[in-house]
C-alpha cells in the first residue's frame, strides 16, 4: 500500500507491506537508524518518535498507519545539523549530566522527553520518573536522565 | 510475521461491510495489543480493518445523564479531559496507572476493554488452551505466580490485566456496540466472560461486533483505585481494587458501594457480597480490612500466589479508605 509520510519535515511516497513497522521502515528504507530497536514490543521505549506531535512507539505503529501523518525522529530535533553540528539544549543536558552510558536507549529517551516537557509532566523528578517510566535504562542511567530533563525543562541545560 | 490483508474504513458501514465480508477479520485500534500479538503468531486474522479513521468513535460527551466516551478515544485524551478530571476522577487515576505515557497515546479505548491476558503461556509458545483450544494449560503445573485467584477453571487460570475496565464497572458503565444485526448496548458486567471451557473466548460480543462507545452514568459517589504492582509504575496489576461508595450525611456509614477487584480474576470481577456487608458500616480501617478480606475469601492460593490474595485484601482496603476521604 502506498502511503504519505512527512518524516522530519520532508514529504515521503512509498510502498509498505501491511506487516511492516514504522519502526523498521524508518530504519531499513529511509536509514534513519537513530530510533532504536530495543524489544519490538512496547516494552522499552527505544523506539519513541512523535507521530502528529505525539510520543509513540514505532515498533507498535504498523507503518500503514503512519498514511498522512508527520514524524519526527531524533535526526530532526532542532539544533542537529550533522555528525558534528550543535546539540539540542536536551542533548546538551544528557551530556552535561551523565544521562548516558553506552547510549542505546538515548534517543527513545530524548524524544519521550521532549514530550514529556511540553506535556507538563516535568514539573517535578517524581512526575518525571512517572511519565518516563515507558522508556527502560539497561545501564541504569536513571538519576542522570531525570536531571537531565530537569535542569532542561527550568530552562538550564 | 505472516501476510494478511489490512483495510481501512472511514465510515461504520463500511466497517461492518468489511468485517461480514473478509472474516475472519480483526479491528485494529492503537494495535499495542493486537498487532504485538500478531507479531508474536498469537493472533493471526486473514484481514485487519483499521477503525482510526471513523470520526465518529472518537467523540468524547458529557451529558446530565452519562458521560459518553467514542470506543476509538485514546488513553491520554480520555485522562486529560476536563470532564473525567472533575466528574470521574477515578477513570483518570485508572488509565494514568495503566501502561505508559506513549502506550496511552497510541491505545483506544474500545481495544483498552478488549486487551487480551498477559500470561506467559498464552504469548509464548508452551501448551495453552487460550491460544490454541484442547492444546492444555502449562499454567497448571509451571509458574502460577502471576495466574487468576479468582474465576479460574481447569482449563484457563489467565488473569484479566485491563486497569480501566476494572474502574468502569465500579460505575456501572455500559457498552454500545454496532454490528450485522443492528446496534444494542449491553451492561460493561457482561462483557467479559470467565474462562469455563471455552477459554479461547474472552467476551461476549458476536462476530463482527464493534465496540462505538461507551457510556458511563453520572454519578456523585466518592471514587479511588488502588494498584500495587511489581514497581512503582509501568507494570500490570498484582492486585487492584476499584471502589465507588456512597455515605450516610449524618451517621457517616455507608450507603450504597461498588466493590470490584483487578489483576486477580480472569475477568474484572465485581464483589457484591461486600457490597452487602458493607452497608450501614463506618468507614473504618478495621471494617476495610475485613472487606478486603471477604472479597478474596474464595481465592485460590495455588503453589506461588497466596502473597497476591493478600495484596488484594489490601488493595480493596485501601481504595475503600481513600475512597471515604473524598469529598461527595
Ligand atoms: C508494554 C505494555 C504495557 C501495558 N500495561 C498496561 C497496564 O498496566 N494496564 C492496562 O490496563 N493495560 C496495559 N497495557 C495494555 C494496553 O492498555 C492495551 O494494549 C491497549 O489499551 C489496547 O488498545 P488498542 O487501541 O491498542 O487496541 P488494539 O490492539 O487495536 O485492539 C485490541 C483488541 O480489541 C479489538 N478492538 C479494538 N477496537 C475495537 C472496537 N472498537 N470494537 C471491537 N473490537 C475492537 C481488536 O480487534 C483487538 O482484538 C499495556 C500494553 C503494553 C504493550
Ligand atoms: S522497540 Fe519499541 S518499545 Fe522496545
Ligand atoms: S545508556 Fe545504555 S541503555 Fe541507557
Amino acid at each position: 500500500m502506498q502511503i504519505k509520510v512527512t518524516v522530519n519535515a520532508e514529504p515521503t511516497l512509498m510502498d509498505v507491506d501491511p506487516r511492516e513497522s514504522l519502526l523498521d521502515v524508518l530504519r531499513e528504507r529511509l536509514q534513519l537508524t537513530g530510533t532504536k530497536k530495543g524489544c519490538d514490543h512496547g516494552h522499552c521505549g527505544a523506539c519513541t518518535v512523535h507521530l502528529d506531535g505525539r510520543r509513540v512507539l514505532s515498533c507498535l505503529t504498523p507503518a500503514v498507519q503512519a498514511d498522512d501523518t508527520t514524524v519526527a525522529t531524533i535526526e530532526g530535533i532542532e539544533g542537529i545539523e550533522g555528525p558534528d553540528g550543535e546539540l539540542h539544549p536536551l542533548q546538551e543536558a544528557f551530556v552535561r549530566n551523565d544521562a548516558l552510558q553506552c547510549g542505546y536507549c538515548t534517543p527513545g529517551q530524548i524524544m519521550s522527553a521532549l514530550a514529556c516537557v511540553a506535556e507538563g509532566n516535568a514539573g517535578s523528578d517524581e512526575d518525571i520518573r512517572e511519565f518516563m517510566s515507558g522508556n527502560l535504562c539497561r545501564c541504569g542511567a536513571y538519576v542522570g536522565i531525570v536531571a537531565a530533563i530537569r535542569s532542561y525543562a527550568a530552562g538550564q541545560p | 510475521m505472516y501476510p494478511f490483508e489490512y483495510r481501512r474504513a472511514s465510515t461504520l458501514e463500511q466497517a461492518l461491510r468489511m468485517s461480514a465480508d473478509l472474516a475472519p477479520a480483526a479491528f485494529l485500534a492503537g494495535g499495542t495489543t493486537l498487532y504485538d500479538l500478531m507479531k508474536l503468531g498469537v493472533e493471526r486474522p486473514v484481514t485487519v480493518i483499521d477503525v482510526n479513521r471513523i470520526p465518529e468513535l472518537s467523540h468524547l460527551r458529557l451529558s446530565r445523564s452519562a458521560l459518553v466516551i467514542g470506543s476509538g478515544v485514546r488513553m491520554s485524551d480520555l485522562a486529560d479531559a476536563r470532564e473525567v478530571r472533575e466528574s470521574f476522577p477515578i477513570i483518570r487515576e485508572a488509565l494514568l496507572a495503566g501502561a505508559t505515557a506513549q502506550i496511552r497515546n497510541m491505545a483506544s479505548i474500545g481495544g483498552n476493554l478488549l486487551q487480551r491476558t498477559r500470561c506467559t503461556y498464552f504469548r509464548g509458545t508452551h501448551p495453552c488452551n487460550k491460544r490454541v483450544p484442547g492444546s492444555g494449560c502449562s499454567a497448571r503445573e509451571g509458574i502460577d505466580e502471576g495466574q487468576a485467584v479468582l474465576g479460574g477453571s481447569e482449563h484457563c487460570t489467565a488473569v484479566y490485566p485491563g486497569d480501566l475496565a476494572t474502574a468502569l464497572l465500579a460505575l456501572d458503565a455500559a457498552v454500545d456496540v454496532l454490528g450485522p444485526d443492528g446496534a444494542r448496548s449491553l451492561a460493561l458486567a457482561d462483557l467479559h466472560r470467565a474462562p469455563g471451557d471455552r477459554p479461547e473466548q474472552d467476551h461476549t460480543l458476536r462476530p463482527g461486533e464493534l465496540i462505538t462507545a461507551v457510556r458511563v452514568p453520572a454519578t456523585r459517589m466518592r471514587q479511588a483505585y488502588t494498584k500495587l504492582r511489581p514497581r512503582e509504575s509501568y507494570s500490570f496489576a498484582w492486585a487492584s481494587a476499584a471502589v465507588t461508595l456512597s455515605l450516610h450525611p449524618d451517621t457517616a456509614t455507608i450507603e450504597q458501594s461498588r466493590v470490584v477487584l483487578g489483576g486477580l480474576a480472569t475477568r474484572p470481577w465485581r464483589v457484591r457480597a461486600v457490597e452487602d456487608w458493607l452497608h450501614g458500616r463506618p468507614l473504618v480501617e478495621a471494617v476495610a480490612l475485613e472487606a478486603g478480606r471477604l472479597a478474596l475469601r474464595d481465592a485460590e492460593a495455588g503453589r506461588h500466589k497466596a502473597f497476591r490474595i493478600d495484596l488484594g485484601t489490601r488493595a480493596v482496603a485501601d481504595a475503600l479508605l481513600r475512597a471515604g476521604e473524598q469529598h461527595e
